[in-house]
């Protein structure tokens, strides 16, 4: 009987203890994953996707065009660095899926509905140099996305990496200098 | 017996609040420094025999973009960039500040938050400073 009892207490001890663990897990300061500042193997695939030179040691004619073309893209002009090479925009938008809010609304009601995505912001950062044999000049563009739900919380952040998008930039960048873009 | 559990309930509330006000910040607590100054300076900052201080920031530049970061700020005379990288859901942001000290180096300082913490891991701007090293290295060499 005596021994029943201590169980029983010892067994409510190791609940609380259990309990105190979880919750200060999820309290505690979210621990930082090491090694993030390391180059990727990666990270040579998407110079490649990013980048582009054009046979013209003008730098600000570049920089000129790209931030023309950002314009023509209906991006607002946030930074720019003309000495280093540097515009940088970014563009609000909307980024309602009609099929993704059908099958929220079927399976999961207006509350799932308001976790579907609403609203964007893409942000373009353009950086201009030197090419290696002082004869080009280096052209590489980084994109990224915020999304936000329909109550304007952030649904996710991500880089874009799509080939797509980069090659139609490009294509316009091209098109605003009157130089064919050459991959590196 | 009920007694002493009533007790026991009344302290693991306590322990929680505790827990729950653990991470809390207050206007005072950002501006207290986790590590010593000097420490947290000597870990984040790197020099380097160079004067060229636009070459470095366009090599920072580069080392940071290869890195995933996206460009926000860059400013020539105050020597500084800021740029923004998503990690899965946290945001990185990073800026490195490049200024010349004495007639023959530059210091480049780095200092990088991960998401509502400021990164204090030496590891982690060791990285950092290799890949420029790198870069710089390329860039003396003319690779590209």
């Amino acid at each position: 009987m005596e021994c029943n009892k201590n169980m029983k207490k010892i067994s409510l001890l190791l609940k609380s203890f259990v309990f105190l663990i979880v919750c200060f897990n999820l309290v505690g300061c979210v621990s930082i994953p090491k090694g993030f500042l390391k180059i990727e193997e990666k990270s040579l695939e998407k110079r490649q996707v990013q980048m582009r030179q054009y046979e013209t040691t003008d730098e600000t004619k570049i920089l000129t065009a790209v931030a023309g073309v950002l314009q023509d893209l209906s991006f607002t002009l946030d930074n720019s660095e003309t000495k280093l090479g540097f515009v940088a925009g970014s563009k609000k938008a909307d980024a309602t899926n009609k099929g993704q809010i059908f099958w929220m609304a079927l399976l999961g009601g207006a509350n799932a509905v308001a976790q579907c995505d609403g609203a964007e912001v893409i942000k373009a950062s353009v950086i201009t140099k030197p090419g290696a044999n002082g004869k080009t000049t280096v052209v590489r563009a980084t994109f990224q996305r915020v999304v936000w739900n329909q109550m304007g919380q952030v649904n996710r952040v991500e880089s874009i990496n799509d080939l797509d998008v980069y090659q139609k930039f490009y294509d316009s960048l091209s098109k605003a200098i009157f130089l064919e873009a050459q991959k590196i | 017996m009920k007694q002493s559990k009533k007790y026991l309930g009344v302290f693991i509330a306590l322990l929680l609040g505790v827990f729950v006000s653990g991470c809390a910040t207050t206007a005072g607590k950002a501006f207290e420094m986790s590590e010593s100054q000097v420490k947290l300076r000597s870990m984040q900052t790197r020099a380097f025999d160079t004067t060229d201080k636009q070459k470095m920031m366009q090599t920072v530049i580069s080392t940071m973009q290869d890195l995933e970061f996206v460009i926000d700020k860059a400013d020539l005379t105050l020597g500084s960039i800021t740029g923004t990288k998503f990690l899965g859901n946290a945001v990185v942001t990073m800026s490195v500040t490049v200024r010349t000290r004495g007639e023959k180096q530059l210091l480049v300082r780095a200092n990088a938050q991960f998401g509502l913490t400021s990164v204090d891991d030496p590891a982690t701007y060791q990285d950092f400073f290799t890949s420029l090293e790198k870069a710089m290295f390329l860039t003396a060499q003319q690779v590209d």
